[in-house]
């Protein structure tokens, strides 16, 4: 699928910036993002731990922590999330988009019945349905997930991490919504249920018309099933591109890097030759002025430390921003 | 050390079913399997943390006793790295404190004749923190996921082991790291020399670092074989399957499989993986005619012999006449 | 980096500073530590003034030869009258035997603070070693452990203490002996799940991966990170302790010896001060235990947040 089948843009992010305000001074998590998502495409966002891509993932229904300082906007089908008054804010929430969190496993209250979790999105957004209607609509919800309908009588306790993270799902889709975020969908699970659960996700996306913005580390998952791919390091996009390119081809070095941490089966290259690199992911309290990759980057020169890359287009699909990879520095102004 | 036929009864969860292995110093070895494949459970056996129910595990073809005694001089031989660093070190505990922990329970101090701190320093240097003096009064809150690997790693070498066992080393960090740590285990075993024994359930980290590989599924090795061998001309359709769905290869179609792993209490009769079977759900089984034994018999526990063996009956009877000894 | 050939555990310091000890920056951090958890605690308003006021009574006990004489304390030698009121030369009166009712207040408070302090340090010794052995052991006398909490903990303190001191007898040590007995349960309890939880940490398995046996299991890793629960634990048992010892004294079990705040309570009930209306000898003593035991638990409150955060407030 490329942008030409896609259909109306359901997200918009522009110069979406936030901050975190904490004891110990101002934490940048997320500076300046542009990402558009629109009906039917699949778009994947990578990055490690510390790159702000949950952050970005809470912001889209406004549910960052309320001391959190956010600039730019955050446009769902045209409206600003971050600027709509609360009844509208509600009403767009679950119903024009939903999340489907990280860590499935402890996001379903173990009291509760599945079934009534899943239904407790309807009931608070269409409180005229009648309960037999209900009933039918999430077991309709749990088979397209894959999961039987008798299951919505079950606790959550009994069932696996692919289960769980299936009824997650289901619940994302409860109040039939455009766009669906899938933050870490297959973290923690199965190589087998994770292509159960991907392969559930890209139906969804066929079938119903949604659009998706999937967030992973995993590299080689998002190249698997995604349209795009953007690339997250220290809260900027370094790298966007269709993520069969990106994954396969990657220009920046960090993009680079974690491709190679993900080694194909049958290379002899990687065969004794585990690939990564030095160093931890940045600190958000210590950024200098620079590229934030710098001291972790193979191709690094003097230049770099001047000023922060923008993201560059390369091509009509392709941006980078990196002065190694897109030529000598622009004059530009530094973000 | 090899372990002979061990099943484990508890409450009848057959979570290792019957497992012949063999490790040798100075090679990789990957356990891979999903959850509920029991390699966990098979690698705290060989640590002396699990008893087995049935079976015994040798060393240096002598069984393992364990009485405090016999486990603790094991432990000089065989060590292990715990998945979830952080939660594997002691909270209020230094990590020097922490690496001195196992030097201090086996008194190597007075045994190498070297003062401790040297000890300490050594094992940090050689799991890669250079200058070690430095880490030596940081707490596991103040490192990095990758130096409290790192830690983890050092305590365990502190004690100069033949064999480290290494649960699920990098599934925590993050992307960009994992080769540093993966890099760290193959100069372990070239440097040090170790054999060195890896849970995972990523091929691609097999196909990094591991000699030889064993698939587990329920309980049971089903296909073993050098890396090479089993990845690249897989025989089991489990192994086959599993290859198909990694997101990196692009030559094999698909095969995704319904459903997921049986409870260890109820373990399929016949061979245990014939409700999942691709290979006896679209009639390859039965077109070789063996869709019978697949469902009714048992599959021999396979030997710890060297070559590339498989425990499936579609295998053994399509076959091509080489002479490969029978699973 | 080279060491002194004395002290095997220098290590070098990364800038060019003194080269200390390990052990000498272990313990320097362990009083940052503390340091941090008194910065804490001073932000805590109800601890801080139940450590005010126990302090303040604290000094009562210790210095009490300072502050009124003991000789007021003989009935043979009272001062006063039977049940004056208030008055200039007795700031609370007398009792039924013309003491000075702020003389049996202040040494009273010596008895009081002593046998809740010792009764608890009985109770938590014995609810420590219980706890942790029924905790971390598997079989039957870890069974049998944890069925005698039980048991100790469904039976009622009163009549199990009315029969216990009935029997040993009444002196101090017995008072303190009987409130240790009937409380431990509680401490055990707690430190009990604590340590089954512990116990399948992963940093226990890796000490059994080194190779560690039971005891090094118990000590270097058990053992500290429950001290800090029962720490928290102790100052409210101290409360539970006084109380105790205030109830029992009343019901006349206490050391006849010796005036405690209870005793004094008894002595009012049995001269009838209710309906002689001598309010300075009944109320004192109900308000001084009331204080003490407040301040105890606040202290004990402000300590059990300090030590599991979870328990903190989002301030």
């Amino acid at each position: 699928m490329n942008a030409a089948d896609a259909g109306p843009v359901l997200l918009e992010v522009r110069d979406l910036s936030l901050a975190y305000l904490t004891s110990e001074g101002r934490l940048p998590a997320v500076r300046g993002i542009d990402l558009t998502v629109a009906a039917g495409e699949i778009v994947g966002l990578a990055g490690e731990s510390g790159c702000g891509k949950s952050t970005l993932a809470s912001t889209v229904l406004r549910l960052q922590p309320k001391d959190a300082e956010v600039s730019g906007e955050m446009l769902l089908s045209g409206a600003d999330v971050l600027t709509m008054r609360w009844g509208d804010l509600r009403a767009v929430r679950w119903a024009e988009a939903s999340i489907v969190f990280q860590g499935a496993l402890h996001s379903l209250n173990p009291v509760h019945r599945v079934g009534r979790q899943i239904a407790e999105p309807i009931r608070v957004h269409e409180e005229s349905v009648a309960d037999d209607e209900i009933e039918t609509r999430v077991g309709d919800l749990l088979e397209s997930v894959g999961l039987p309908r008798a299951r919505a009588r079950a606790y959550p306790h009994p069932l696996s991490g692919g289960q769980k993270q299936r009824v997650m799902i289901a619940m994302a889709l409860a109040c039939r919504p455009r766009l669906i975020v899938a933050d870490e969908p297959t973290t923690a699970l199965d190589v087998m249920v994770q292509a159960q659960v991907l392969h559930v996700l890209s139906g969804l996306v066929h079938d119903l018309g949604v659009g998706m913005l999937v967030i992973s580390h995993d590299l080689s998952v998002l190249a698997d099933v995604c349209d795009r791919v953007a690339v997250m390091y220290a809260g900027r996009i370094v790298e966007v591109g269709p993520a069969d390119q990106v994954f396969s081809d990657a220009l920046h070095p960090y993009t680079a890097a974690l491709s190679g941490a993900f080694p194909r089966i049958g290379d002899p290259a990687a065969r004794y030759a585990p690939s990564g690199l030095a160093g931890d992911p940045p600190d958000p309290r210590t950024l200098s002025g620079g590229c934030s990759f710098a001291p972790r980057c193979p191709r690094g020169v003097e230049e770099c430390a001047a000023a922060e890359p923008t993201l560059v287009p390369l091509s009509p699909t392709r941006s980078v921003a990196c002065i190694r990879v897109a030529g000598r520095a622009t004059d530009e102004p530094d973000r | 050390m090899s372990v002979r036929f061990t099943t484990r009864a508890g409450s009848a969860a057959r979570a290792l079913d019957g497992v012949n292995l063999q490790v040798r110093p100075g090679e990789i070895l990957a356990l891979v399997g999903e959850s509920g494949s029991g390699k966990t459970t098979l690698a705290r056996t060989l640590m002396g943390l699990q008893r087995p129910s049935d079976g015994d595990v040798l060393v240096g073809g002598e069984p393992l006793g364990y009485s405090t005694s016999a486990l603790r001089g094991f432990r000089r031989h065989v060590q292990m790295v715990l998945q979830d660093a952080s939660g594997a070190l002691s909270p209020r505990q230094t990590v020097y404190e922490s690496v001195a922990e196992g030097i201090r329970l086996h008194h190597l101090v007075k045994e190498t004749r070297t003062p401790e701190a040297e000890l300490v320093a050594q094992a940090l240097s050689d799991a890669g923190l250079r200058p070690p003096q430095g880490l030596f009064l940081r707490y596991p809150h103040e490192l990095s996921g990758g130096q409290r690997q790192r830690v983890l790693i050092a305590g365990a070498l502190a004690l100069r082991p033949r064999i480290l066992l290494a649960d699920e080393p990098v599934s925590s960090l993050d992307a960009s790291i994992r080769g540093e740590i993966l890099a760290l285990i193959l100069r372990l075993r070239d440097t040090l020399g170790l054999g060195v024994v890896v849970v995972t359930h990523d091929l691609g980290l097999a196909w990094n670092i591991a000699d030889r590989i064993a698939v587990m599924y329920l309980g049971r090795i089903v296909e073993t074989g050098t890396t090479e061998e089993v990845l690249e001309q897989a025989r089991h359709p489990y192994t086959q399957a599993l290859l198909s769905v990694v997101p990196e290869i692009e030559r094999l179609t698909p095969v995704v499989l319904r459903g997921e792993i049986p409870d260890p209490t109820a373990i399929p009769s016949g061979c245990r993986f014939h409700p999942r079977c691709p290979a006896v759900a679209d009639g390859r089984a039965a077109a070789a005619g063996v869709d019978q034994d697949c469902r009714r018999t048992s599959l021999r526990v396979l030997g710890p012999a060297h070559e590339h063996r498989v425990a499936c009956h579609l295998d053994a009877a399509t076959d091509d006449g080489a002479d490969r000894p029978p699973c | 980096m080279s060491a002194p050939a004395s002290s095997p555990e220098t290590a070098g310091s990364d800038a060019a500073g003194p080269v200390l000890t390990a052990r000498q920056i272990v313990h320097r951090r362990r009083l940052d530590g503390l340091g941090r958890g008194w910065r804490e605690f001073r932000g805590n308003t109800p601890g801080v003034l139940g450590l005010v006021v126990l302090s303040v009574f604290a000094l009562i006990a210790v210095f009490a030869p300072l502050l009124a004489d003991p000789e007021g304390l003989k009935v043979t030698q009272a001062p006063g009258g039977v049940l004056e009121a208030p008055s200039s030369q007795f700031w609370l009166g007398t009792d039924e035997n013309g003491r000075s009712v702020v003389t049996l207040l202040i040494f009273g408070s010596r008895i009081s603070l002593f046998v809740g302090l010792l009764a608890t340090t009985i109770s938590i010794v014995i609810g420590t070693l219980v706890g942790l052995t029924s905790g971390f052991f598997e079989g039957w006398p870890a069974r049998v452990l944890f069925r005698m909490t039980e048991w100790f903990l469904v039976v009622p303190f009163l009549p199990l203490a009315l029969v216990l001191a009935t029997v040993l007898g009444r002196s101090l040590w017995n008072i303190s002996l009987v409130i240790g007995i009937t409380s431990w349960s509680g401490t055990a309890l707690l430190i009990r799940s604590q340590t089954l939880s512990i116990k399948e940490r992963p940093y226990l398995e890796r000490a059994r991966a080194l190779g560690a046996g039971r005891w090094h299991q118990m000590t270097r890793h058990v053992l500290p990170n429950v001290m800090p629960m029962v720490f928290a634990n102790t100052t409210l048992m101290v409360a539970v302790a006084i109380l105790a010892e205030t109830t029992l004294s009343f019901l006349g079990l206490g050391d006849p010896t010796r005036v405690s705040w209870g005793s004094m309570l008894d002595g009012a009930f049995s001269v009838g001060a209710m309906t002689t209306r001598s309010w300075w000898y009944i109320i004192p003593p109900g308000v001084c235990v009331v204080f003490v035991v407040l301040s105890f638990t606040l202290i004990g409150q402000a300590l059990e947040e300090i030590v599991n955060p979870r328990l903190r407030t989002r301030r």
